[in-house]
């Protein structure tokens, strides 16, 4: 648990000499996977861009008085969901943030409705969460896997990747994901030829992979990520995967990653973020701050880290509109009411279905000869326009929005 | 091609093969917790986390010194060997006379303080290695394309396992070993530095942990957690072979490998739990394992 107590000492003594504006109090926590195979997706990085959100705005907003705390819900749902109870019963935590692994965030949606509270979910996919499970105190922020599924696979079928197989964890995830790209797989014209479903953090893919080149399918969708998918490449690279004329999808791929694989491995994979440290002086600008934040100079932050950054920048907006944390889902509809402004994703919107829009950036890692210093990760292919991105408000199935 | 339940054969030789892989490893791991709870009597749960400092090692070596994989498959298992046997003489040898709950639960706190300290400073999404030039590329078997990688693991761990076996079993310094294991006061009475012995036994069977890290590093995520994910397999694996048992290890560990494998094409969802599965029944049926003596 941490506590910033010297930014409270700081807002307060900003308050003692200004005009007499009411103060608001807020605690926020950081729910994420401090210690497994996301750690380094969401993790710790989140708390400290979660430390520098809280900075920026207390600067400009002294009235507002912020509490952070995080803990560590090692991608158990049980686990998650009894420290969202005990954070909003107990501790009197206002607002989750994060949380990677789709699984955990299902869950802790639910107990956030119950409870009138506010989740905003930078770190898990499944598109879910603003389909059939959306409910007025959820919103998700940085990606979904229909995002994924389209920007990806849209783009590897029209290059030529016509028959699928898939390599999925088997949890909510994957299977979100495996089905949203799936659809629009055959959307495209593209067909699937079968799928083997892995646990989760699985060490050995040998098994799997072998399945896959046996499919003789053109692309191997790896409806994974973290660990998993550093296993997956790293051992298809071994069983010749690539040479026998395969390629891989990574469906998703954060920047840790490719920084764990190394540009060796990685190099040619197409996929598809909402945010690259390295597209422009903002985020390069902020990259150096996170790392200074953070104490970790070889590390780059990746879209769920911005994402919460972003986020939770929009929430204390919300919050010092409203003047009150208390009401989840009033906070929650301000925020759908405003657009949202950032230095790192720009300008955009949060639907009725709790969906947040913004564009989405095709990229392909670099080869290592093309790579000019640490982080030089990716050539940025394509843009996909926000209003594209992301599926269709009709389409979802969420009982928030009408017809 | 033939099918066999609804697989094509070619298919299910090739997940033999890879089951075979696994086993190595399963094998490996198993045999240092065999040989450390057959003659110490302790219940190494730091075992994967020594194995994850194997490969760890063998990245920092890599880093620092640009010697390969080759000098590393010497050196690191020699350097985690030597902070066993730290290990040993400042905190395991207190223990041997209690019950062995207590140096499970030191062995365990260990494990999690190396790699609380690997993850803060070397994050947990994993280190880059990549396998050594003269064992890049594989052979095309008709079945499956084997890695030669892969099939050099198969050998070392053999090899290695085989000759742990027969120093133990059916040399002079292995006899010594197990009658100081039943007897230490007799034994040291004829004038063998037992202590000694056990400390070095120690240090070997954490060796040996580190050598399974090191072959691991290629080919596996190399991260904090790559041990703990792994250590509950193998104490599965040691506990079906027979605690003390070192045939029983390495037999077992083989066998389990290729049954894992075998399940991850009939029923891949499972392929996490058959393990415990078999530990249960055969708990059930032969509580001292299948190769164990009962105490």
């Amino acid at each position: 648990m941490r506590r910033t107590l010297g930014l409270a000492a700081l807002a307060a003594a900003l308050a003692c000499g200004g005009a007499s504006a009411q103060q608001v109090n807020v605690k926020i926590g950081v729910l994420s996977d401090m210690s497994s195979l996301y750690a380094d997706i969401g993790g710790p990085g989140s708390v400290t861009a979660a430390k520098l959100a809280i900075a920026d705005f207390t600067k400009d907003n002294p009235n507002v008085k912020v509490e952070l705390i995080s803990g560590d819900h090692q991608n158990k749902p049980d686990i998650g969901s009894q420290l969202a109870n005990q954070w909003f019963d107990v501790d009197k935590v206002d607002m989750i943030i994060d949380t990677p692994n789709s699984g955990v965030a299902l869950a802790v949606s639910q107990i956030t409705n119950t409870k009138n509270k506010v989740f905003i979910v930078s770190g898990a996919a499944a598109s879910d969460l603003t389909g059939p499970k959306c409910n007025a105190n959820t919103i998700h922020w940085t990606y979904d896997t229909w995002m994924l599924a389209n920007g990806t696979g849209n783009a590897l079928v029209k290059t030529g990747g016509d028959s699928w197989f898939f390599l999925t964890a088997d949890y909510a995830f994957g299977h979100a994901l495996e089905r949203d790209t799936m659809a629009a797989v055959e959307k495209a014209g593209g067909k699937v030829l079968g799928k083997v479903r892995h646990p989760l953090n699985t060490n050995d893919f040998s098994s799997f992979l072998l399945q896959a080149q046996s499919s003789k399918a053109k692309i191997i969708g790896l409806a994974n990520a973290g660990g998993d998918t550093i296993n997956s490449i790293k051992q298809g690279a071994e069983f010749g995967i690539v040479k026998g004329g395969q390629k891989f999808a990574g469906l998703l791929v954060f920047a840790s990653d490719v920084n764990a694989m190394g540009l060796q491995t990685a190099q040619g994979l197409t996929l598809t973020e909402t945010w690259y440290w390295d597209m422009n002086d903002a985020n390069r600008a902020w990259t150096k701050r996170w790392q200074a934040e953070r104490g970790a100079a070889g590390k780059f932050p990746t879209m769920v880290q911005a994402g919460v950054y972003s986020g939770l920048t929009h929430y204390l907006k919300a919050v010092a509109a409203v003047k009150s944390a208390a009401d989840g889902k009033a906070v929650v509809a301000q925020m759908k009411q405003t657009p949202t402004d950032d230095p790192l994703f720009g300008k955009g919107t949060i639907r009725p279905d709790g969906r947040k829009v913004h564009p989405a950036y095709l990229v392909e890692v670099k080869a290592p000869s093309e790579s000019k210093y640490p982080g030089d990760f990716y050539h940025v292919r394509a843009t996909i326009p926000a209003d594209e991105a992301f599926r269709p408000l009709k389409e979802g199935n969420c009982p928030l929005v009408s017809g | 091609m033939f099918e066999i339940f609804g697989i094509p054969s070619t298919a299910l030789f090739g997940q033999l093969l890879i089951g075979l892989i696994n086993g190595s490893f399963y094998a490996l791991l198993s045999l240092g917790l065999a040989v450390i709870f057959g003659m110490l009597n302790i219940i190494n749960f730091s075992h994967g986390a020594q194995y994850m400092m194997g490969a760890f090692t063998a990245y920092l070596i890599l880093q620092y010194s640009g010697l390969g994989y080759w000098p590393a498959l010497i050196l690191a298992p020699i350097i985690v060997g030597i902070t066993g046997i730290i290990v040993e003489r400042l905190f395991l040898q207190r223990l041997y006379k209690l019950d062995h709950l207590y140096g499970l639960l030191l062995t365990f706190g260990l494990a999690l303080i190396f790699e609380g300290v690997a993850r803060n400073y070397f994050g947990s999404a994993g280190l880059p290695y990549t396998v050594p030039e003269s064992l890049r590329g594989g052979q095309n078997l008709g079945f499956m394309f084997l890695p030669n990688y892969r099939a050099w693991v198969i050998g070392a761990s053999l090899g290695v396992c085989l000759a742990t076996w027969f120093v133990i079993e059916r040399t002079r310094l292995g006899a010594y070993l197990r009658a100081a294991t039943e007897n230490p006061a007799l034994v040291r009475a004829f004038g063998i530095n037992v202590p000694r012995m056990i400390t070095l036994t120690y240090g070997f069977g954490v060796a040996l942990a580190a050598f399974a890290g090191v072959m691991a590093a290629p080919i596996y995520n190399v991260s904090p957690q790559m041990g703990a994910e792994l250590i509950i397999v193998v104490f599965a694996v040691v506990v079906i072979g027979g605690m003390g048992s070192i045939l029983g290890a390495i037999v077992t560990g083989f066998g389990l490998g290729v049954i894992e494998g075998l399940t991850k094409v009939f029923f891949p969802e499972a392929s996490n739990t058959v393990i415990f599965v078999i530990m249960a029944i055969v708990l059930l049926v032969r509580p001292a394992g299948l190769f164990g003596r009962r105490a």
